[in-house]
C-alpha cells in the first residue's frame, strides 16, 4: 500500500538500495522516494531511470527533495 | 513533510544539467584531472607511487602532530586540508552544506580506526592502489584484488540488511567544526614551517628521511588538494563505491571516474619516467601477498559499510557530515595505534602485530555488519 521509500538520513548506498528493492516488489505502478541529499537526489534518479521507472516530478522543500517515478 | 519554500524540479534531465560533473563525462573528466594531479604530485615531491594516498596522508598528520612517533611519516599534508576545504567551498557555493550527524557515529569511528589499520598492512588506501598499479607495482594488483573482496562482502551485510540508520539535521557550526580544525591545521602549518635539517618546528613534527621528507611544494599541494576536493564534491567521486555500485547495481558511473584516474596517472608517468613495472623493489611497498590482500579486504570492508572511501569520507564532512568526520578522525586514531603498536607495514613487509590486528578487524567489522541491521 504505502509506495514510499523514506531516505532521509540514510547513507550510501542505502537510498538507492531501498529504492530499488521497492521497484523490485512494485513491478509497475506509482513510487514516491524521500532524500535529504543532492548527492542522494542524484543517485535515486539514476537508479530510477536504470531500472526503466520514469521520473515524473522532484518538489524540493526546505532542503528535502520528493521524487515521484512511475512506470505504466 | 513541513510547509515551506517548495518549488518543482522539472524533468530529470533539465535538473541533471545543473551538476554537469554528476554526468558519466563529468565523472571521467574528474578521474582524469585527478590522475594527470597525482602524478604531477609525485614528479614534484610526493613519495613515488604516493602522488595521493589519503590514508597514507591522513596518518603522516598523525604523525606532524605527534600522535605516533614514526620519524620517517610525519607530514602535515596540505592535500587532505584541500579536499575538506575544497569540498567545503563546492557544499557552499551550490547550497549542499548540511550539517547532519548521529547514524551510528562510535561504530563509524572503529571502522575508521580498522580501514586504517587494514590500508597500513597494505601499505596504501584505494587511491594509492590504483596509483600503484599506474606505476607497475605489481603487488597492488593483489590489493585490488583483495579490496574488491572486501567490498563485495560489504555488499553481502547490505543486502542480509545491514544499515547504520539514519543522520540528522544538526546546528550549522557542528557541522563547521572539521573543516574550521582542518583550516586551523593549515594556519599551524604557515605558523611552524618546516626548518630544513630540524625534525620539529613549533608543535608539528617533520620528517627528515622516509616518505614524509617527501614532499611537493605547500602551495602546489594545497592548490591540487583544493582543485580535487572541489571537483569530487560535485562529482561524488568515491573508489570504493565505484566497485560496490558495480557488484550491487551492476552499475559502471563510478568506475569509470576511477578507470579514467588510473588511465590518467598511468599516461603521465610513462612520459615522466615514473613507470617502472615489476614485484620486489617497488617504492613504499611489501611483497607480502597473503597480508597485501587481507589488509585490503579490510579496509574494503570497513569503507563499504561506512558508506564511502577515505577520500569521500573528507569530501563529505565539506558538506558537514558530522558522522563522516568521526570517520576521518578514527582513520587518524588508528594510523597512530598502528604505528605505535608495530601493526603498520614496511618495505621490510608486515608489522609484528599487523596480522593479528587484521583478523580482529575483519571479526569486529563482521560483527557491526552482521548485527547493525534496522527492521523498517
Amino acid at each position: 500500500m504505502s509506495n514510499i521509500v523514506d531516505a532521509r538520513g540514510l547513507s550510501c548506498p542505502q537510498p538507492v538500495l531501498l529504492t530499488v528493492e521497492k521497484i523490485k516488489q512494485l513491478k509497475a505502478g506509482k513510487l514516491e522516494i524521500l532524500v535529504d541529499t543532492e548527492s542522494a537526489l542524484e543517485n535515486v534518479k539514476r537508479a530510477v531511470v536504470d531500472n526503466n521507472w520514469t521520473v515524473d516530478v522532484v518538489n524540493a522543500v526546505d532542503g528535502e527533495y520528493n521524487i515521484q517515478a512511475s512506470k505504466a | 513533510m513541513s510547509i515551506g519554500r517548495s518549488f518543482i524540479l522539472l524533468n530529470s534531465e533539465n535538473d541533471m544539467k545543473k551538476n554537469i560533473f554528476a554526468t558519466r563525462w563529468g565523472m571521467i573528466a574528474v578521474g582524469l584531472i585527478i590522475g594527470v594531479l597525482a602524478s604531477l604530485l609525485q614528479y614534484l615531491g610526493n613519495p613515488p607511487n604516493m602522488g595521493i594516498c589519503v590514508a597514507c596522508f591522513e596518518r603522516d598528520i598523525a604523525g606532524a602532530v605527534g600522535l605516533h612517533r614514526a620519524g620517517v611519516v610525519q607530514y602535515l599534508r596540505p592535500e587532505v586540508i584541500g579536499f575538506v576545504l575544497g569540498s567545503f567551498a563546492a557544499a557552499l557555493m551550490f547550497g549542499e552544506f548540511k550539517a547532519r550527524g548521529g547514524s551510528a557515529p562510535f561504530a563509524r569511528f572503529i571502522m575508521g580506526v580498522f580501514a586504517m589499520i587494514g590500508a597500513l598492512v597494505f601499505l596504501g588506501c584505494p587511491w594509492r592502489t590504483v596509483l600503484r598499479i599506474a606505476g607497475g607495482d605489481g603487488n597492488a594488483i593483489v590489493g585490488l584484488a583483495g579490496l574488491i573482496a572486501g567490498i563485495w562482502i560489504g555488499t553481502l551485510f547490505f543486502k542480509a540488511g545491514y544499515n547504520p540508520g539514519r543522520s540528522y539535521k544538526s546546528h550549522g557550526s557542528s557541522g563547521l567544526v572539521f573543516p574550521l580544525i582542518m583550516l586551523g591545521l593549515f594556519v599551524l602549518m604557515l605558523i611552524y614551517p618546516q626548518i630544513s635539517g630540524q625534525n620539529k618546528s613549533g608543535v608539528l613534527f617533520y620528517s627528515l628521511k622516509g616518505p614524509g621528507a617527501a614532499h611537493a611544494p605547500i602551495i602546489i599541494s594545497i592548490g591540487a588538494g583544493l582543485l580535487i576536493g572541489f571537483l569530487a564534491q560535485r562529482s561524488r567521486f568515491c573508489t570504493m563505491g565505484a566497485f560496490r555500485d558495480l557488484i550491487l547495481f551492476r552499475q559502471l558511473h563510478l568506475l569509470l571516474g576511477l578507470i579514467a584516474l588510473l588511465a590518467a596517472a598511468f599516461v603521465v608517468n610513462l612520459l615522466v619516467g615514473q613507470f617502472n613495472p615489476g614485484f620486489s623493489g617497488q617504492p613504499v611497498a611489501h611483497t607480502d601477498g597473503l597480508w597485501n590482500f587481507l589488509g585490503m579486504a579490510l579496509a574494503g570492508l570497513a569503507f563499504a559499510l561506512a558508506g564511502g572511501c577515505p577520500g569521500r569520507q573528507l569530501f563529505l564532512t565539506g558538506e558537514g557530515d558530522s558522522d563522516a568526520a568521526v570517520f576521518v578522525v578514527g582513520m587518524i586514531v588508528g594510523a597512530a595505534f598502528a604505528h605505535n603498536f608495530g601493526l603498520a607495514s614496511s618495505p621490510k613487509g608486515i608489522g609484528p602485530n599487523g596480522a593479528i590486528a587484521v583478523i580482529v578487524g575483519l571479526v569486529v567489522c563482521a560483527f557491526l555488519g552482521l548485527t547493525m541491521r534496522k527492521k523498517s
